[in-house]
């Protein structure tokens, strides 16, 4: 009754068509910026073919495999989080949430593995090592440091923004009745692991 | 435009099923690498990657409740990506 009278007295406008439009729009922009990034590969890979097989050879494939693995789960976590809140299960949908985060940070600690490996053989740029590479193979590793590196970023990005979402459903402003915002972080998570579908055969599998 | 949702639900059991398939095609992706189909490699892992997106896009981006509008949309940056790829290995190929 209350909620009804103070609704008549300011209406509030949720936009949930508007929102999600906009979050695409905004996805599409990320789309291009890897995009870009995808055709200075492709032009390098292919002036510098068997340099990109020998530096895509010095990947570990079981690490960027269990990475694949990790982050097709936090997908799944954040899309069945969806579905509980739908349902009206904040609580569960907290924490599905959380084992998207969880899973994010397996992820960066398994980068960070990675990258600190190569960093102890002075695969790095700037290290001695790395000097000594041809210049076919220190683009490809330029390249790996870049997009694996940008990437990261996003799972940084988007691991606050689910945070942020999970703090609001915990308070109740976004809720059964208003879930855009977790559709909106759950987009962009999508997107982050969408673009790791391709890195990963890019830079880890092809010969 | 609309004040509230038009709920569409995904069922848990149904996005798991994704999930699986997600993993299917991962697991595809490393073993068919083993092998070298030449110019092919690129393509077939593209494809399958592609296959990846698609399942990700369609059912947990929700993109199968959303208006004409937006999947048009979704497939013309898509299709632009493609063109501006294919431009610019036309200029390789052939230089």
């Amino acid at each position: 009754m209350t909620s009804t009278t103070l609704s008549h007295a300011h209406p509030v406008h949720f936009d949930a068509y508007g929102k999600k439009l906009g979050m695409w729009i905004f996805l599409f922009t990320e789309v291009l910026l890897f995009g870009g990034l995808f055709l200075v590969y492709a032009t390098y890979r292919f002036l510098n073919h068997d340099a990109f097989h020998t530096g895509s050879a010095q990947l570990n494939v079981v690490m960027g495999a269990i990475n694949t693995v990790v982050l097709l789960t936090s997908s799944l976590t954040v899309a069945m989080s969806i579905t509980a809140l739908q349902r009206g299960d904040s609580k569960r949908a907290i924490n599905l949430i959380m084992w998207t985060l969880l899973l994010a940070g397996t992820f960066m600690f398994n980068k960070y593995y990675e990258w600190y490996t190569k960093w102890e053989h002075g695969l790095f740029p700037g290290m001695e090592h790395y000097k000594e590479l041809s210049p076919g193979e220190s683009q490809f590793f330029n390249l790996y440091y870049f997009m694996t590196g940008l990437h990261a970023i996003h799972i940084i990005v988007g691991s606050i923004l689910l945070m942020v979402v999970a703090y609001y459903i915990k308070k109740g402003t976004i809720n059964q009745k208003r879930y855009t915002y977790l559709e909106n972080g759950g987009l962009y998570w999508h997107l982050v692991d969408v673009i790791w579908i391709y890195l990963f055969p890019l830079f880890y599998l092809i010969i | 435009m609309t004040d509230t949702h038009d709920t569409h639900i995904t069922g848990y059991r149904f996005s798991i099923l994704i999930w699986v398939d997600l993993l299917i095609l991962t697991l595809l992706t490393i073993e068919v690498a083993q092998f070298d189909f030449q110019a092919l490699t690129v393509i077939v892992a593209l494809l399958i990657a592609t296959i990846k997106s698609f399942l990700v896009g369609k059912h947990f981006m929700h993109l199968k409740f959303e208006n004409r509008f937006l999947k048009a949309v979704v497939i013309g940056v898509g299709a632009l990506f493609l063109a501006v790829l294919i431009v610019l290995f036309s200029d390789y190929l052939f230089y």
